[in-house]
């Protein structure tokens, strides 16, 4: 089954990135976590991003388009980046969502990913 | 004095502490009789909102256990004469009714007194919580929901487990003891050893969860449950004071248990166990832990469990003499893996041999375990941790670093992660690359 490992970090955390007294713990934490889910053959893919300030977020209504700076949702913690896992079943999931250097400051979101679409004639079909 | 002294939080722990005893005992006894635990459960949950609602207006019960055991009982009944899914209803009820009124119970006038007149079934809800045909992932939230009444919240989280799925696996796993019928009773002794054995795992694996917890103040209804283990390890010894497996893991969680203040520095720090301050060490724990292997002892049948209790005790006679016997732990050890070949026995018997065989036995040992069928190193933490201080210690510095890192990645302890960090930057340049001559 596949899982989304969804990272918020909390602010200070997050300024971690950028402190040179806090950026090589910071930064190993996370390589050294990408690494073991890497060689332990469940990682099928996922990112860091760049801090929430960088974020352009883009909503549709009435015909009208509104862009505002910055993320979608002015919260405590941001989402800092995502893994996308393979692994058997919820528990391993979770097993690996304990590890992520975030779960202790911040929250770790572990959500399913949906099966794949079905085929293009068949996705149109309403 | 006491009263005045103790924090409402600590009278408040040990009302809650009070209510667990009582708890675990009035349902072991109405369960063992209805093999229905999750009814059991609910008549006994009403039974505690009916003294809510009751004792208020008519007073405290002389005897309180006994109220509650009555009030649930005949709620257990009235519940059995209402569900009227099944035909044979009536036989059911008469059958109920028959059990009910079998040993331990009474009319209201004539209840049997609290304490060891009331029988103990609590062994006999535990032995059914390590049935071999509930899942073993199940066993240990299911002993503390029952035995202690935990909430199933609280267990999911310690067991690091969905709480929605936790919940779905206790319902079956009690849906599978009422309609498969399973024993609610001690093993025979041929089956005793490997059942007990489930359940020493089962608590075993409780004590675990809380062994990442804090110590600086750390609140104690967190979500480790040290605290519960260990009085079920306490009160496994009670019930079965012949079993010196169960005076095994209390002594194993005694001696875990001592060296809690000393696990983390001032600022939070890392220490690990051979670097820890031996006067922080609780010596009451120890005293008590060794009493209790000494007793396991006596009854001359060594187990899984003494040998692990037997290996803690030798690293902490740091404490006494200053050094520890190192053959003396490689030897337990080998013990142990005879005994009960988990992961955690051969890295720890691997580690052990570092001190008497040198690094390289040691590592070779590790590599072995590798190769193992069914032992999966690579997300166990532990397996990476020492095979990069075996590394280092073989000056292979370049690959030492990469199992560092590789350990780092698998740590849940934020402590432990900054401990192997600094380890792995203080390794200097891989000895072994080439230099320049000049």
């Amino acid at each position: 089954m596949q899982f989304s490992i969804l990272v918020y970090e909390t602010q200070s955390e997050l300024a971690a990135r950028n402190d040179a007294s806090r950026q090589g713990e910071y930064w190993a934490a996370y390589t050294a976590y990408s690494r073991a889910l890497a060689e332990a053959g469940v990682m099928v893919g996922g990112a860091g991003l760049q801090q929430p300030v960088a974020a352009t977020t883009l909503r549709l209504r009435a015909g009208k388009r509104q862009v505002q700076d910055g993320p979608f949702a002015d919260t405590k913690e941001q989402l800092g980046g995502f893994f996308l896992i393979e692994v058997p079943d919820l528990d391993k999931a979770l097993e690996w969502a304990a590890r992520c250097p975030a779960a202790s400051t911040g929250s770790v979101e572990v959500r399913p990913v949906l099966p794949p679409p079905p085929s293009a004639a068949a996705s149109t079909r309403v | 004095m006491a009263a005045a002294s103790s924090p409402p939080s600590a009278a408040l722990r040990a009302a809650e502490r009070a209510a667990r005893e009582s708890y675990g005992r009035l349902l072991a006894i109405i369960a063992a009789r209805s093999r229905d635990i999750a009814a059991a459960e609910e008549a006994l949950a009403g039974a505690f909102e009916a003294a809510l609602t009751q004792w208020p207006r008519e007073g405290v019960p002389s005897r309180p256990d006994a109220w509650l055991l009555t009030t649930a009982r005949r709620r257990l009944l009235d519940a059995g004469r209402r569900a009227r899914v099944r035909e044979d209803a009536a036989e059911q009820v008469a059958a109920l009714q028959e059990a009910l009124g079998g040993e331990g119970a009474a009319s209201p006038e004539g209840l049997p007194g609290e304490g060891p007149t009331f029988p103990d079934a609590r062994l006999k809800l535990l032995f059914v919580c390590a049935h071999p045909a509930i899942a073993p992932e199940v066993r240990t939230a299911l002993m503390l929901q029952v035995v202690l009444g935990l909430d199933a919240a609280r267990i999911a989280s310690a067991l690091l487990v969905a709480p929605k799925t936790l919940g779905q696996r206790l319902w079956r796993a009690k849906l599978r003891i009422r309609d498969a019928g399973l024993a609610f009773e001690v093993p025979e002794r041929e089956a005793l050893p490997a059942r007990l054995g489930a359940v020493l795992e089962a608590v075993y694996a409780a004590y675990g969860t809380g062994w990442d917890e804090d110590v600086e103040g750390g609140d104690t209804r967190r979500a480790g449950l040290a605290e519960e283990a260990l009085w079920l390890a306490r009160l496994l010894v009670e019930l079965l004071p012949e079993e010196p497996e169960a005076r095994g893991l209390r002594a194993l969680l005694l001696f875990t248990e001592a060296r809690r203040p000393a696990r983390r520095g001032p600022a939070g720090a890392y220490v690990p166990l051979d670097a820890q301050d031996t006067g922080r060490w609780v010596g009451a724990l120890m005293a008590e832990a060794e009493g209790e292997l000494r007793a396991a002892a006596a009854l001359k049948r060594l187990g899984p469990f003494q040998l692990e209790a037997a290996i803690q005790s030798a690293h902490m006679e740091r404490a006494r003499t200053g050094r520890v016997d190192r053959q003396a732990v490689a030897l337990l050890y080998e013990g142990l893996v005879r005994l009960a070949p988990t992961l955690g026995a051969h890295v720890g018997r691997a580690a052990a041999l570092a001190a008497v065989q040198g690094e390289a036995a040691a590592l070779a040992a590790l590599d072995a375990v590798r190769g193992m069928e069914e032992m999966d190193v690579e997300a166990y933490q532990p397996y990476w941790a020492l095979r990069a201080h075996l590394l280092a210690r073989l000056d292979r510095y370049a690959q030492a670093r990469e199992a560092y890192v590789r350990a780092v990645g698998l740590c849940e302890d934020p402590a432990v992660r900054r401990f192997l960090l600094e380890r792995a930057s203080a390794l200097p340049e891989d000895a072994t690359l080439p230099r320049a001559r000049g």
